[in-house]
This record gives structure tokens, C-alpha cells and sequence, in this order.
């Protein structure tokens, strides 16, 4: 049992490190500091695209859910876990479309120091998770745009906004 | 009761796609940037390569995105290799078998899920083969029409290339064959090229 838990985790650093090198790279193909919204765009484009594959294999044999409030549960739980091997600590809703989900413990920002210039660096380190978000949201009918801060560091504390977009 | 060990099993199946989705959406990203050649050749340049056997290679084959992803690889094997070995608690191989054995029975398995088979040592010892019964990177990802698959296999590459050069060993690592272009298996071919003398501070005798 212990094995096993050894070898859920190795999946966890695999990806870890692999995230962490994609974004070295889209940071590199696009140089200077102005560019800084083009690697964030294009981070939460490829988390998109993951997001979209990953519900879409998962959710084949899974009954519908009941309301959009059950769709948010599903990604606060099982897509969490599934993907950062935890669930998110805290959900709230103004029951209008918003939904501000809360980890405190955001595992993709450990590497970075604590330190405010470490800061202006978190959005890329959130950029491919927002996609992810909102590209599983996306594949469940729901139209959303995501975006997420950090509060708190080296707490890591990671808010996600969801925001329903009615069409 | 059945619901929910479905959506366990279906959870764990989850997140061993995660990483192969992700490489997947990269190599497609790399794909687009790469399309124009000239821009290539200038990103190239850019880049630094420890091995200038695998450089050759890509160059003949032309596809700047292979190189990028081997780099990449390299960079993650790098790192990797101190995660595996903290929880592998493996000791030094003696011989190039020893690894072979521990890279397909042990790392394989603990990263990726699957375990391919040691086969076709060199007489010498020094070179082998991983088989695996398909591209573990490549399971539910569509190729773009015009690009060598070799862009997927280089990532691989450049990870066990990382790693063993982080335990002293220089390595040449390619794909022998590979499903995606048709081959009834994948085929990881590793030479052993010299062992990396640890750099001793002056004065240490």
C-alpha cells in the first residue's frame, strides 16, 4: 500500500516538473517583460485543451449532474483530486454564477520562493490550471471564464473565480 | 457502491492522462511555433545541447521541435532522477544491465504505469533495447499531419539522456521504432557512450 501511494505521487513530479519546463519555455519564446500576457494566454490555452481531454474520458460513463452548483462539486472533488491528488479546501458561491474555489496548499507554486518578486511570476504558475478549469468546465456545458490570485505565500493559497457565462 | 469505485479507478486513470494530454497540447503549441523555418534556426541557436550525437540526428531529420522537447526532457530528467532515487531508495548500479533492469522495471513503472522489456544487447554490453508495447506519450493524441513523430519520442529521450548523465553516465538514447509510424512495437534503443568523471575540487588527493 505504501507502494502504491509512493507511485500516485511519482505521477505528481512527472507532471510537476514537466509544467514547470513548459512554462520556462513559452516564458523564453516570448521575450521581455510586455510579453508577459502572451505566455500567460498561451498557458491557460494549453491547460485548456488538457482540461477539455481529461473531462472528456472521465465523464463518459458518469450520470449528468443535476445544476451547475453539482458540476462546481464534481471539479472541487473528484476533478481536483484526480489532477492535484487533493480536494479544494473551500467553495463559495453568490448562487448568481460566481464561484470562488480556494486551495491552500496549491501544490504547482511550492517551487516558487516566497518573496515579493517572486509575485509578478505567479500568473504563469496559474495560467495552465485556469485553462484546465475552465476547459473541463467547458466540455460539462458550462461557458466560464477563470481566472485565479494568490494570497497567500508560501502558503500558496490559490483562489479560482468562475464566472458562468450566460450566452 | 459501483459509482463510486467507478469514479476511483476513473480518477487514477485521470491523472496518468494528465501528463500525456499536457505533453500532447506542448508538442502542438511547438508545432505551431516552429512552423515557419527561419524562425527555427534562430530559436536553435539558442538552445545548448549536451549531446552532440542526438544534435547531428535532429538536424538530419529537421524538426526544430524535436530539439526543443529533447531539451526539455533533458531538463526534466535532470530533476528527475533525485525525486526517483529518493523514493526508490535503489543503490548504485555496477553495470550497464543493472541500469537497464532499474530503468524498465522500476522508473518506468513508478512514472509511467508500464514496464517494457530489456532485449538485443550489443556483444559488448554496451548498448540495448527498451520494447514497449506502444508510445506511452502518445495514447490518445493526434498527430499533426506534416510533422516527424519524432517530436514525441524526443521528450522520452531526453529524460533518460538527463538522468544517467546525473549519475555519471553519457548516453545516447533514440527511438528505434515506433508505433506511430507504423511499427508493431516501440523501440527505445540506449548506448552506453563513457562514464562521467565526477569533478573533484582541486587539491582533493
Amino acid at each position: 500500500l505504501q507502494f502504491l501511494n509512493w507511485l500516485e505521487m511519482a505521477d505528481e513530479a512527472l507532471f510537476q516538473f514537466l509544467h514547470s519546463e513548459i512554462i520556462q519555455y513559452v516564458n523564453s519564446a516570448e521575450p521581455g517583460e510586455s510579453e508577459n500576457g502572451r505566455c500567460v494566454s498561451k498557458l491557460e490555452n494549453m491547460g485548456f485543451r488538457v482540461g477539455q481531454g481529461l473531462i472528456e474520458r472521465f465523464t463518459k460513463d458518469t450520470p449528468r449532474f443535476k445544476d451547475e452548483l453539482d458540476v462546481m462539486k464534481f471539479i472541487c472533488k473528484d476533478f481536483w483530486t484526480s489532477v492535484f491528488k487533493k480536494q479544494i479546501d473551500n467553495l463559495r458561491t453568490n448562487h448568481q454564477g460566481i464561484y470562488v474555489l480556494q486551495d491552500n496548499k496549491f501544490h504547482l507554486l511550492t517551487q516558487l520562493s516566497a518573496g515579493k518578486q517572486y509575485l509578478e511570476h505567479a500568473p504563469k504558475f496559474l495560467a495552465f490550471t485556469c485553462g484546465l478549469v475552465r476547459g473541463a468546465l467547458s466540455n460539462l456545458g458550462v461557458k466560464s471564464i477563470v481566472t485565479a490570485e494568490v494570497s497567500v505565500m508560501p502558503a500558496c493559497k490559490e483562489q479560482i473565480l468562475c464566472k458562468n457565462i450566460k450566452s | 457502491m459501483s459509482r463510486q469505485s467507478n469514479r476511483a479507478t476513473d480518477s487514477k486513470k485521470m491523472n496518468s492522462e494528465l501528463f500525456t494530454l499536457t505533453y500532447g497540447a506542448l508538442v502542438t503549441q511547438l508545432c505551431k511555433d516552429y512552423e515557419n523555418d527561419e524562425e527555427v534556426n534562430k530559436q536553435l541557436d539558442k538552445i545548448k545541447f549536451t549531446s552532440h550525437v542526438v544534435l547531428h540526428r535532429f538536424f538530419q531529420e529537421g524538426c526544430a521541435a524535436g530539439k526543443i522537447t529533447n531539451k526539455m526532457g533533458y531538463n526534466i530528467g535532470v530533476r528527475l532522477i533525485e525525486d526517483f532515487l529518493a523514493r526508490s531508495s535503489v543503490g548504485r548500479c555496477h553495470d550497464f544491465r543493472e541500469t537497464a533492469d532499474v530503468i524498465a522495471k522500476v522508473a518506468f513503472k513508478m512514472y509511467l504505469g508500464i514496464t517494457p522489456s530489456v532485449t538485443n544487447w550489443s556483444p559488448a554490453g554496451d548498448e540495448f533495447s527498451l520494447i514497449l508495447e506502444s508510445n506511452p506519450l502518445v495514447d490518445f493524441v493526434e498527430l499533426p499531419d506534416n510533422h516527424s513523430n519524432l517530436v514525441y519520442s524526443s521528450l522520452l529521450c531526453g529524460v533518460l539522456r538527463g538522468a544517467l548523465e546525473m549519475v555519471q553516465m553519457a548516453v545516447d538514447v533514440r527511438f528505434a521504432q515506433d508505433t506511430l509510424r507504423g511499427d508493431s512495437v516501440t523501440e527505445i534503443r540506449m548506448k552506453f557512450i563513457k562514464r562521467i568523471e565526477e569533478n573533484l575540487p582541486a587539491g582533493d588527493e
